[in-house]
């Protein structure tokens, strides 16, 4: 059941992360020979290996300043690591087809000397000097005056609070956008145990520790969709601990925010009333806040927009009325471990109508 | 000639001074950033006296790994014997013992410049 305010359907933010799209093609319409399997299992391999290359959620398709130094320290030492390797190879090869007799000692202590101790050495430091040299441009601030988003880790979603140079904080959940080119400042913290903030897309990860505040300035250099996940081990649902990240120009993203600051619009039609009525009545108001409602809960995600989000509980679910209807029902079974109760016991016409008001929110 | 060589007990010891004097300055020099870092600087604050710090352990280190090397070196160099001492005698086992220590302070050496090489790069807390 598609309610008639709600928009057509957006592309959806989980079909272009799929990762296992496309596989059953590789070998599509062929009667299977033994000798397909290997030949298959390797083509896996390769796609395995490259699907890594691209996509959302890619250290390897940078789209900011920290992943672009990444990667290009990652493709360095990949080039370094095969060069080293064939040397290897090749004088294993020869070590064994050369006749003992014609390698002189002195030919030997150069071996020993150049390649097991110089050469090492020598790599060893070139790498460290290099890495060395990348860190405090990746663990600098961003200059005076910069937007500044605060991000609390917490058993398993995202508290965001944005802080523009100019007017007061606004604060959202489970998404975060920024605009294209601008350096941003990330305060990262968290009230339980401690998670790690990562937007491979963008920059390298920055735990978020209890009663700490670690910082992280990105800078993205193309808009685009990208995918955060959550990078230490935070209990159950850890792995269902990610967002949605949109880079925006500077002018579209001010006027997102100027949106978010908006409190919620009254629900326009009798439906969506009584869905914003069912919220209060039942409780979610205590855990849930809605600017511009009565409902000001701080324990779970702030609602006031929720359903202008590209996904439903920390980018798990599509954002319709139907994965709705999942996530009140049946949350725990959506994201073992929640710390929401499941409100399956309320009739469907009223999940229904409670998921089109949170829908409405736009 | 048989000179009492003590291929035993303290050769044996002088083996592991260089690691050890390595393990004690990356301690040292961890322990040392942490607790400024906690306890005296703000979150972005300068490591100045940290590096300096880290500069005396280095300099300090490097000496003591320089004299066990050389000790070492001395020992592998008894009387006129090539490498590999390999032979069933006090008097190869004593050169062996000198020879490796020489080896593992070369590598402690560099280890410690290693280590002390953060604090060059880095500037503050963070
Ligand atoms: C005991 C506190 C609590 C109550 C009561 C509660 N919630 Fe939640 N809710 C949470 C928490 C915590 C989360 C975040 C869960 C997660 O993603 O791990 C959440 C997440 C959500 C989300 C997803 C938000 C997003 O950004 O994707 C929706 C929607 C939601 N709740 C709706 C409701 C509704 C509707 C009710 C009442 C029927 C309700 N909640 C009652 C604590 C609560
Ligand atoms: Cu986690």
């Amino acid at each position: 059941m598609r309610p008639p305010h709600s928009r057509p359907p957006r592309k959806a933010y989980y079909g272009d992360a799929h990762p296992f799209r496309g596989l059953g093609q590789l070998a599509a319409g062929r009667r299977p020979t033994p000798l397909m399997y290997p030949a298959r299992a390797f083509l896996f391999l390769v796609w395995f290996a490259l699907a890594g290359c691209s996509g959302i959620q890619s250290s390897l398709a940078p789209a900011g300043d920290g992943a672009h130094r990444i990667a290009g320290l990652f493709w360095w030492m990949t080039g370094g690591a095969l060069l080293v390797w064939a040397l290897m190879i090749w004088l294993t090869y020869s070590a064994f087809r050369g006749r003992a007799s014609r390698q002189s000692p002195r030919l030997a202590r150069l071996y020993i000397i150049g390649g097991g101790a110089l050469f090492p050495t020598v790599v060893l430091a070139v790498l460290l000097i290099h890495g060395f040299r990348m860190m405090p441009p990746l663990l600098a601030s961003a200059p005076e005056g910069s937007l500044r988003i605060a991000v609390s880790g917490e058993q398993w979603w995202w508290r965001v609070r944005y802080h523009p140079p100019s007017g007061p904080p606004v604060e959202l959940a489970n998404e975060i956008r920024l605009p294209v080119g601008e350096p941003v400042e990330f305060e990262l913290g968290s009230p339980d145990v401690i998670h790690s903030f990562w937007i491979p897309s963008l920059g390298g990860k920055m735990d978020m520790i209890p009663g700490r505040r670690t910082r992280l300035t990105l800078r993205a250099t193309r808009t685009g969709t990208f995918r955060g996940q959550c990078a230490e081990y935070c209990g159950t649902s850890h792995a269902l601990m990610a967002f949605p990240v949109v880079v925006m120009e500077a002018a579209d993203f001010a006027r997102w925010l100027e949106g978010q600051r908006q409190p919620a619009a009254n629900p326009a039609e009798p439906l969506l009333a009584e869905g914003r009525d069912l919220f209060l009545m039942n409780g979610c108001a205590a855990c849930h806040a809605i600017r511009g409602t009565p409902a000001r809960g701080r324990i779970g995600p702030d609602l006031t927009h929720v359903g202008s989000r590209l996904s439903l509980g920390a980018g798990i679910l599509p954002n319709d009325p139907e994965a709705f209807v999942r996530w009140i029902a049946e949350t725990s079974r959506v994201k073992p471990g929640v710390l929401m109760p499941h409100f399956g016991m309320l009739p469907a016409a009223e999940l229904d109508a409670v998921a089109a008001y949170l829908e409405s929110l736009q | 000639m048989m000179k009492s060589l003590s291929e035993n007990r303290e050769s044996l010891w002088r083996l592991i001074v260089s690691p050890s004097v390595w393990a004690l300055h990356f301690l040292a020099s961890y322990v040392t950033a942490a607790i400024w870092c906690a306890k005296f600087a703000p979150a972005s604050g300068s490591i100045a006296p940290v590096r300096w710090l880290i500069a005396a352990y280095t300099v300090a280190a490097l000496l003591a790994i320089g004299w066990n090397g050389w000790n070492g070196y001395r020992r592998h160099r008894l009387g006129a014997a090539e490498l590999p001492h390999d032979a069933d005698t006090p008097e190869d086992r004593h050169r062996f013992l000198g020879f490796a220590t020489a080896l593992l302070a070369g590598l402690s050496a560099i280890a410690v410049i290693f280590a002390a090489m953060a604090v060059v790069y880095f500037q503050d807390c963070r």
